[in-house]
């Protein structure tokens, strides 16, 4: 339960913080939950690592489906040398899971020190 | 026990936060950039994207509506001139913003702050020239027109207005990929952007590479390559027109043509607009159109760029009410119509640009010698700054003539310069070229149109005018310098008084034509008049698409709207039909193998337009261009690195007339006597291999050979368009090269309500994630226009308005 409570917290969180905050403001709300909220460290991590795939995962996704992949094509070429929007999306929600994930665990730690 | 993981994965978190917040480690700041909510995710507009607002800003008088169509056009229904102008700024910052600030800072010699170090040269060539200097300038004297000033601080202020309620977020994609923020727009911005067209449009000059020619050849061969008249002219203004005795008259010293041309080699390399900035324009009147009213053509040839340069708009206040292309960057509609008259532009492309060797009294450079007498210099500071670097300064010296571009210090690169060259541009004399689009917008008849374009001092461009009372009319207008014969062809001392610039073309001098028997006006940069013009024009002017015109033109009744698009979009390629007769009459076929004799036969058959799929349009371009080799590296073997090489004229013009035309000889076989038939023999070998490479590569067809593309500014390449099917080329009036061709084609037939017609190679939008970015590009390559809605107050519940942005006083 403390899982999902997590994984929904730190998703709800980081979209709000990020509507007025830079990016980064993720790992702040990561830390933060999971220092606040006993876990293991493992689950920390996976917790902050699945709730910032899913939340970026899917903005991005929609986002982009949404403009018809236009922009994605593009910046796919530019950033990963292969056309694939998908795996610009991917690679979007990989970086704001290892960021928020690894934050997590830094939180989690916290608590446990 | 828990403190060192805490340590140690709180140290990770940071050092990956960092790493992907900077350009540190990797290439871009992917966090930065990858977050949705923040980086480039934010510029993928949604497909059905929502432009519907409603604004409130303390700057505006009275209330403004704008349309948008489908299309993306704005339609700007004001109640005042300033709060037109506000919006215009607003909305060309709102869909142009990188590209404006780009622009002027490229102008500005500000190029490195952006992009490093890589671009200093630049920066210091143009801060050289006297660009910054220039606008300065240019916006003393526009602020001194109230109407002008207040026209421009309304603009400033609508692109501020876009600029400050601006979040991250919503920044233009190429801000957040390079990493930096815009700036605040001014007044001297909007001259710096008008400098920039000055550049490109006005400071083509070869007196480098001309001197080293003179000082290379003798006299004969020089005036053969490079003459002051070419057989085939057909000027804009035709021949045989009586021009009365000019009011100024420049006399030339008396060592004009003689000492000054001894010594060693120039060896400067500038950086130079395109010297084929190609354009044409033309106007019908009713007597030879099928509605009996004037038809308008204008398609001014740029170098080709996504975001375009060219933003289509429609401003309307109660005092005007214009249609047509507007520069991000500038208010007014540039070229366009209004409800009574349309206007168009080709360029003039004489020489306002001229050097002057300044001879300094020591490495001070604080005085030079000038009329027997040490003048002194003035200084201005550049400073330069770069990203990342600490900025550079350069001290450049200021003369009689203008600033010292080249010195020891800076010579562009070749070779060490141990020279002192000044620089005379006319841009850089006080000028009001905003007057001349704001009375335009306004002008209601040919009075209008005649005040309108005299305040178009540079760059100097063929303004063409027609009215829906019939009359149409074609100026060569620009302040042009009244030049003695040969004046400013060569560098030039810069010692004494008798040298420089002595007086400017009196305005009613400027060659004109108004409502002419023939029944219509055209020009396509070529030169002015003929020699009974009694001002020196100049000797290098592309002749043969004007030819073509002409002939079209004359030949031409009862013109309609498609016959015009169908001109404008023509492949016929005139140069070929000149040419091709001299390859065929005199290609030895004997001496030729299979592939070569093949290759002949696709020219023999040829159609001669330069359409997509023509393989002779190939053939011929690479003939044309290996018997230009053939006949001339022999003379330029031990030629200086910086030399001018002929006109494209004088070789077919000199083998038309001459068949033993002395440059056929190649002087390294001092055994034979080369002829023609050697010549274009050996040239059909040496092209053969190349046409032999292309057609492996899949490449024969005219429109693969060619590969027009049209890049993004950034040349990214996910952001440009590439190997676009279309046809035309240098000397078709299709003039569409590989990065350079026509950037906007319009036509407006003057009828009681007026029918016009438009496309330009881009989009609205100049965001690449928008599917505005380059949504007119395949229209264009068709060779296919848009219907210019000239929208009209009752008309806002078409099915053609999409979207509206109502701006009001807060």
């Amino acid at each position: 339960m403390k899982f999902i409570v997590s994984i929904v917290l730190i998703a709800l969180l980081s979209f709000a913080a990020c509507l007025y905050l830079p990016w980064w403001s993720i790992a702040i709300v990561a830390f933060m939950v999971a220092a606040l909220i006993p876990q293991n460290p493992g689950k920390a991590f996976l917790s902050g690592f699945i709730a910032l795939f899913l939340l970026w995962g899917r903005l991005a996704f929609v986002i982009s489906a949404n403009n018809e992949h236009l922009l994605a094509h593009k910046v796919s070429v530019l950033i990963l040398k292969m056309d694939s929007p998908y795996l610009l999306v991917f690679v979007t929600a990989l970086i704001g899971a290892l960021v928020a994930g690894l934050a997590a665990l830094s939180g989690s730690y916290l608590r446990k020190a | 026990m828990r403190i060192l993981p805490l340590i140690i994965s709180a140290t990770i978190t940071t050092v990956l936060v960092i790493t992907l917040n900077s350009t540190l480690v990797l290439p871009a700041p992917l966090g930065k950039l990858l977050s949705p909510q923040h980086g480039i995710w934010q510029n993928a507009e949604s497909a059905d994207a929502d432009f519907n607002a409603e604004l409130k800003f303390p700057q505006l008088k009275g209330k403004v509506q704008v349309y948008l169509d489908d299309r993306l056009v704005p339609h700007v229904f004001a109640e005042n001139e300033d709060d037109v102008y506000f919006v215009q700024g607003y909305l060309h910052a709102k869909f142009r913003l990188w590209q404006m600030e780009l622009q002027t800072h490229a102008a500005a010699g500000r190029a490195s702050e952006i992009i490093g170090d890589k671009a200093l040269a630049h920066d210091r060539e143009f801060r050289r020239l006297g660009m910054g200097y220039a606008a300065e300038i240019a916006q003393k004297e526009a602020e001194k027109d109230p109407v002008i000033k207040a026209e421009c601080d309304a603009y400033t202020a609508g692109v501020n207005a876009y600029i400050t309620n601006l979040p991250e977020s919503e920044l233009p994609l190429e801000y957040k990929l390079i990493g930096y923020l815009p700036e605040k727009w001014s007044n001297l911005k909007t001259m710096l952007f008008l400098k920039y067209m000055s550049y490109d449009l006005a400071a083509h000059e070869d007196d480098f590479e001309m001197t080293n020619a003179k000082r290379f050849f003798n006299k004969e061969d020089f005036d053969k390559l490079f003459p002051l008249k070419q057989d085939s002219l057909d000027p804009i203004i035709p021949a045989g027109t009586v021009y009365a005795a000019p009011k100024v008259q420049a006399k030339a010293p008396a060592t004009a043509d003689s000492i000054y041309f001894a010594g060693k080699p120039l060896e400067l390399q500038e950086e130079k607009p395109d010297k084929e900035n190609g354009s044409n324009n033309w106007a019908v009147s009713g007597s030879k159109t099928r509605t009996g009213s004037p038809i308008l053509c204008n398609d001014p040839h740029l170098g080709l760029n996504l975001p375009s340069l060219w933003f289509e708009m429609q401003l309307s206040t109660p005092t005007f009410n214009a249609y047509g292309a507007t520069f991000p960057g500038a208010p007014s509609v540039i070229i366009g119509y209004n409800d009574s008259c349309a206007f168009g532009f080709t360029n003039g492309g004489r020489d306002v640009r001229d050097y002057y060797e300044i001879q300094f009294k020591d490495d001070t450079r604080k005085e030079y010698w000038f009329d027997s007498a040490w003048k002194k210099t003035d200084f201005r500071v550049e400073r330069i700054k770069i990203k990342g670097k600490p900025d550079y300064l350069d001290t450049v010296a200021y003369t009689i003539f203008g600033p010292v571009m080249y010195d020891k210090s800076f010579s562009g690169g070749v070779a060490p310069n141990d020279k002192y060259y000044a620089v005379r541009w006319k841009a850089h004399d006080p000028s009001n070229e905003l007057r001349i689009f704001n009375e335009l917008n306004h002008a209601k008849n040919y009075a209008d149109y005649s005040a309108a374009v005299v305040n178009l001092h540079t760059p100097g461009q063929n303004c063409v005018f027609a009215c829906k009372n019939g009359d149409i009319a074609l100026r060569a207008q620009g302040e042009w310098p009244a030049k003695w014969k040969g004046q400013g062809d060569f560098v030039m001392p810069g010692t004494d008084s008798s040298y420089m610039w002595q007086g400017m073309i009196p305005m009613d001098e400027v060659p004109f034509q108004y409502n002419p028997e023939r029944g219509f006006v055209s020009s396509a940069n070529q030169k002015p008049a003929d020699s009974t013009y009694p001002y020196y024009l100049g000797r290098n002017y592309p002749l043969y698409r004007g030819l073509l015109i002409n002939k079209r033109l004359s030949a031409m009744t009862d013109i309609t709207v498609d016959d015009m698009m169908a001109l404008q979009t023509n492949n016929y390629n005139i140069f070929a039909e000149e040419a091709r007769p001299v390859f065929l009459k005199n290609v030895q076929e004997e001496k030729l193998n299979a592939d070569e004799k093949r290759y002949l036969d696709i020219l023999k058959s040829w159609n001669l337009n330069n359409d997509v799929n023509e393989k002779g349009a190939t053939v011929f371009e690479v003939v044309w261009k290996k018997f230009t080799e053939v006949v001339f590296d022999d003379d330029y073997k031990l030629s200086p690195e910086v030399i001018m090489h002929p006109f494209e004229s004088s070789l077919l013009e000199g083998v038309l007339k001459d068949s033993a035309y002395k440059f056929l000889d190649d002087r390294l076989t001092t055994k034979k006597l080369e002829t023609l038939a050697d010549d274009v023999t050996l040239a059909f070998k040496k092209a053969s291999e190349e046409l032999k490479q292309a057609e492996t590569a899949g490449k024969l067809e005219w429109a693969k050979y060619k590969g027009t593309r049209i890049n993004h500014l950034t040349k990214l390449d996910p952001f440009n368009r590439t190997d676009l099917p279309i046809g035309g080329g240098t000397h078709c009036i299709n003039a569409t090269k590989e990065t350079h061709g026509p950037s906007w084609r319009m036509i407006v037939s003057l009828t009681a309500t007026t029918e016009a017609y438009g496309v330009y190679p881009g989009g609205q939008s100049g965001n690449p994630g928008s599917r505005f970015y380059d949504n007119f590009i395949d229209q264009w390559v068709a060779g296919k226009y848009f219907p210019l809605w000239m929208m009209t107050k009752g008309e806002e519940n078409d099915k053609r308005v999409k979207w509206k942005i109502s701006f009001s006083r807060s």
